[in-house]
């Protein structure tokens, strides 16, 4: 059963099938009925307003949280997450938000955290040049992995996080706000490497508050709305197609900042000749 | 790239040009210093704590430093010293055990009702105590992932009912006197090495280093990472192998190395190769750094828990095992009064962090062999045990003072 799991993935396969999901933290309704799908190759975003539940329920797949209803398959198989071990066994790999790094560990023992070479007499060499390559892929700037990510700043520690989720090579890659911290070149490069991952036929779950980064990578756009499906765009939706399903309705703050901001600017240039 | 400074093309981890790197002796010292300042300072303020105490209590009663002083310190250093390395394993996890003092006086009754009152053999005597001692230690662990409660509180409730159980099986008499001439209670008084091994082990120490790192060198450049030079590993050597003989030289002059600190140093490394170099030893710092971090990258958590309360009281029973044997008898007394504090403080004056995820079992030693050796110039200076709890409770403070400053240096550096 598991071979089926382990095996390599095919173009446009099937890899994550979601139905009916839902979270309850006592009295609140986090998820309700959610559905997702994600195929082998595609890259998924995920957008919402605060508090609609995408972080949830990508804890929800990385096994942090458990759902309290629905079914989750995984490549054919049904499959439960009962803690994050389980999840990574699948090769489901998370970036998180908060990152979930180690700080008074290094840089090469966060990225193989869990998954340390030779046990028993710790291949520190392999664990660091290996480290070395991922960096590299990425165009990290890090000046060097034997510092405590304590010592690194917000950007580099992300990409350490988006380094340890691409070692063992997942199936599916969640990332949890991956651009937030990032500047510019690294924003690009994180995005380039979406879609490098995209290519070697892995399915890409994101989150995003970032329209345009989203809008440049996205294969579907899945909005959850107070932790409800709320549609599925594509990316050439427009942007009031897709602000207005964020927020659930055609006259929100978004359209109306927009429609202030065309009103000054519109007797401005009628006053000019 | 700066690959026109360094040659045909820069080491692996050598290629970021913003990062400056020492190189030669001079360097090396710069770089010691740079460290220093920043407040990465290592052993270094237990080495000059040590250095200033020993100074002191030699210019007061020129008994304190001779072989013979030094032998009983070691002999003392050790049966606590083995009781404060499983305090190191219990803070690595950012927990406490506030029970050792009353486990290591359990085992040591343990030990006196079986094998003296029962008769069993020694041996089988030892490995129930040490037994016991991991028993306990399971129930804390159980308390602690099952029920959630604090190990401050759980181990604290322990300390009593431990306590309440050493005096139950020691019973009416209270205290059970162990055999002279045993070969335990040989261990804990008059069993020391010959002076050979002594030198020995002195050698083999630096010859262990040299080759250890001589090979990860060699890997490290066979991988085209920076690497340690040949000079460098051989002048570490050297200076290992002088100091230790030395050592030995000089307490050989007296009756010698006492097995049972040869037994404290080998679980020493022991303990310090399975925190740096095993998976169990980052794993377990990982949960002492960020417990919810660890979880997420698949580690179980609750195992990591679990082995260090139970290795922490096993290491207090052992250690409770070895006072009895120095002291030749199983009392009431045992592992009460200051044992608990001594070992707790020699973990966190030697270095290791109250708050989890920073420390080294070397702070056991070192730290050890402070307290020791405030108490030992304090009893040759005949002065009475109050000025000895006011005294190191000051060098306590004083230790934490210094981690907090230390630790404050590092964030502003960039290094914590």
């Amino acid at each position: 059963m598991m071979d089926k799991v382990q095996a390599p993935v095919a173009a446009g396969e099937l890899v994550l099938s979601l139905r009916g999901i839902s979270k309850h933290f006592g009295a609140v309704s986090a998820l309700t009925e959610i559905d997702l799908d994600v195929q082998a190759g595609e890259v998924v975003a995920l957008v919402g307003d605060n508090g609609a539940g995408k972080s949830t329920l990508i804890k929800i797949l990385a096994g942090v949280h458990q759902a309290s209803a629905g079914t989750m398959t995984f490549r054919g198989q049904t499959v439960t997450l009962a803690d994050p071990s389980a999840s990574l066994a699948l090769g489901i790999a998370t970036v998180f938000q908060d990152l979930a790094l180690c700080e008074n560990l290094d840089v090469v023992a966060n990225i193989f955290l869990g998954k340390e070479l030779h046990p028993l007499q710790l291949d520190e060499v392999a664990m660091e040049m290996r480290a070395w390559t991922l960096l590299r892929e990425l165009s990290a700037r890090i000046p060097s992995v034997r510092q405590p990510v304590n010592a690194l700043s917000g950007g580099q520690r992300q990409t350490v996080a988006i380094a340890r989720s691409l070692l063992l090579e997942p199936k599916l890659i969640l990332l949890d706000e991956p651009t937030a911290a990032l500047g510019v070149a690294q924003t690009a490069e994180v995005l380039d490497l979406i879609e490098r991952v995209r290519d070697r036929g892995l399915g890409v779950v994101m989150i995003s508050h970032n329209m345009e980064d989203v809008r440049a990578v996205a294969d579907r756009i899945v909005v959850l709305r107070l932790g409800r499906n709320n549609g599925v765009f594509y990316p050439d939706a427009s942007n009031q197609e897709l602000v207005s399903a964020i927020t659930g309705a055609s006259d929100n703050a978004v359209s109306r900042r927009s429609g202030r901001r065309r009103a000054q600017t519109a007797p401005a240039q009628e006053a000019q000749p | 790239m700066s690959g026109d400074k360094e040659g045909p093309a820069p080491l692996l981890d050598r290629a970021d040009e913003r990062v400056t790197h020492e190189t030669g002796i001079g360097g090396a010292i710069r770089a010691f210093f740079d460290r220093v300042r920043s407040g990465e300072l290592g052993a270094l303020p237990v080495v000059v704590g040590l250095a200033i105490i020993w100074t002191v209590f030699q210019s007061l009663n020129s008994v304190f430093l001779s072989s013979n002083n030094l032998v009983n310190l070691l002999f003392d250093s050790s049966t606590v010293g083995i009781i404060s390395l499983g305090i190191v394993c219990i803070l690595m996890v950012g927990e406490i055990d506030l029970s050792v003092g009353s486990v290591s006086g359990f085992a040591s009754a343990v030990v006196g009702v079986l094998w003296v009152n029962e008769g069993l053999p020694v041996w089988l005597a030892i490995i129930a105590a040490v037994a016991a001692g991991g028993l306990i230690g399971s129930l804390y662990a159980l308390l602690f992932n099952r029920f959630g409660m604090p190990s401050f509180v759980s181990t604290l409730s322990g300390l009593l009912a431990v306590l309440g159980l050493q005096l139950y099986i020691l019973g009416q008499s209270g205290s059970i006197n162990l055999p002279y001439g045993s070969a335990m209670v040989n261990f804990g008084q008059s069993l020391f090495m010959p002076h050979v091994v002594a030198y020995a082990i002195a050698a083999l120490a630096g010859i262990l280093a040299f080759v250890t790192g001589y090979r990860t060198a060699t890997r490290r450049q066979a991988a085209g990472l920076s690497s340690q030079s040949l000079n460098k590993l051989l002048f570490r050597a050297i200076i290992v192998v002088v100091v230790l003989e030395a050592l030995a030289i000089y307490l050989n002059q007296d009756r010698g190395v006492p097995w049972m600190f040869g037994l404290f140093v080998g679980l020493v490394v022991a303990l310090n190769y399975a925190l740096t170099r095993t998976t169990w030893g980052r794993w377990v710092t990982a949960v002492g750094g960020n417990r919810e971090a660890a979880r997420r990258a698949g580690i179980n958590v609750r195992l990591i828990y679990s082995s260090a309360f139970i290795l922490c009281s096993m290491l207090a029973a052992l250690g409770g095992v070895l006072a009895s044997a120095r002291l030749a008898s199983a009392s009431q007394q045992a592992g009460t009064g200051d044992v608990n504090l001594d070992a707790i403080a020699a973990a966190v004056i030697g270095g290791t962090s109250l708050f989890g995820g920073r420390g080294s079992a070397y702070s056991a030693l070192l730290g050890i062999i402070v307290i020791q050796s405030i108490a030992s110039g304090l009893t040759l200076l005949d002065l009475s045990s109050s000025l000895r709890y006011m005294i190191t409770g000051g060098v306590l403070a004083i230790a934490v003072i210094v981690d907090s400053l230390a630790r404050r240096s590092r964030v502003s550096h960039g290094r914590a």
